[in-house]
């Protein structure tokens, strides 16, 4: 574990929820700060990209594909299974799984940064791109039940949403302009980000806060479900990474984005698409333990698979 | 009785945020001309709905229209919604001018 601000922000809103606390980030001080978090990420890859030949990328990004549509079939057979969830409830959860956390990768970016460890600047790309394929795939698998409704207009909300629109949006304004076209946007995008995850940070231990609260329901099959997957998969991402020749800095946020959870695309998908699934079973074990652990003890732990595996 | 409020039935939904285009495109398809959405908070009997991130929020949708629409599109929502999400149906009398815009 790792004292960073980010994570005893984080501790202080769980604090103020476990006592009961009349804090409240203002609604919309918090859509705000989302906004302002996938424009910085957005626009602090699309820098950096703009150096890079784009070519050498697409081999990378089909890979990373891949991995965000196989990782929800193995989220869904130990749902299935060893778990003992029923066909759509698995489907579900197999879809938060497969797809990605934004603040989870913000707080791995900020985590390398504070160690000086460099990374890739694409894998803001990868956040993006790995929003989409775990809520198909989620929904092909309940599908089988014959649940679900139709691909289509849900592929356009999700594609639409803001996230997968600021972060592509920010990435191609930051490579249009290149660092001297953005030098003026520095102090807000780049010098406030860190301080403004912090922010963040806060309100997310309060809602964690509250769905700890919630964690029976959930049970002890998921609840060791939502502990053991992130590493597995982790662990698998940084594996990825390695093998598609990134940094130790950059299998780190592959493993970090592989493991992570969305709390956000994936929830809003599902109450629409998929409406008989229990977001009661869902946002406890990824709020409550998953995100949690991701931040204060997963993110160490992927760094040192990347590093072994790089060795 | 000569009075410039005409009578119409004032339907509230409170509702999960995520139902928010389902309902609009509902009461479109019945024929009501217009309505009214706040974000609310509260708590029920599946427990408390703070409305602090996206995933939690809740609306309250309004609608203002005669019997017979009002019946139609509480009909097809409880139908269609009700089994799955959190929803309160209420039903009152109001008055409203310019009746013409609330068939």
């Amino acid at each position: 574990m790792s004292l960073d601000p980010v994570i005893l922000f984080f501790l202080l809103g769980i604090l103020a929820r476990l006592v009961r606390s009349d804090l409240r980030l203002p609604e919309p001080l918090y859509e705000a700060l989302s906004v302002y978090l996938l424009l910085a990420l957005g626009l602090k890859g699309g820098v950096e990209l703009a150096r890079h030949p784009l070519a050498a990328l697409l081999p990378q990004t089909a890979a990373v594909i891949l991995m965000g549509c196989l990782l929800p079939v193995v989220a869904f057979a130990l749902l299935r299974r060893p778990v003992g969830l029923d066909r759509v409830n698995a489907a579900a959860i197999a879809a938060h799984y497969g797809s990605v956390s934004v603040v989870t990768f913000a707080a791995g970016v900020a985590w390398l940064e504070a160690r000086a460890i460099a990374f890739e600047p694409h894998l803001a790309l990868f956040l993006a791109v790995l929003e989409v394929p775990g809520i198909v795939v989620g929904l092909l698998l309940a599908r089988g039940a014959g649940a679900g409704a139709a691909l289509g207009p849900l592929l356009r909300e999700v594609l639409a949403g803001k996230s997968v629109l600021l972060l592509l949006g920010g990435l191609a304004i930051g490579a249009v302009l290149g660092p001297a076209g953005l030098k003026s946007t520095a102090p807000l995008f780049v010098d406030l980000f860190k301080g403004a995850l912090c922010l963040f940070m806060l309100e997310l231990g309060l809602v964690t806060g509250r769905q700890l609260g919630q964690l029976r329901h959930a049970g002890a099959r998921l609840v060791a479900f939502a502990l053991v997957v992130p590493l597995l998969f982790g662990a698998v991402g940084a594996g990825v990474g390695g093998l598609i020749g990134l940094s130790v800095g950059g299998a780190t946020l592959l493993g970090t984005l592989a493991a992570s959870a969305s709390y956000i695309a994936a929830p809003a998908a599902m109450r629409v698409a998929l409406p008989e699934a229990d977001p009661g079973l869902s946002l406890p074990i990824v709020l409550g333990v998953s995100f949690p652990f991701n931040v204060i003890v997963g993110l160490d732990a992927y760094h040192a698979f990347a590093a072994l595996l790089a060795r | 009785m000569d009075t410039p409020w005409h009578a119409r039935k004032l339907l509230t939904i409170i509702a999960e945020s995520s139902l928010e285009r389902s309902l609009i495109a509902e009461v479109r398809a019945a024929g009501v001309s217009g309505y009214t959405i706040a974000e609310v908070r509260g708590g029920g009997a599946g427990g408390e709905r703070a409305g602090d991130w996206e995933g939690e929020r809740s609306i309250e949708f309004r609608v203002i229209c005669d019997q017979a629409l009002a019946d139609r599109v509480a009909d097809r929502v409880m139908r269609r919604y009700a089994a799955n999400y959190a929803l309160v149906l209420y039903l009152t009398d109001v008055g409203v001018r310019r009746a013409e815009r609330f068939p």
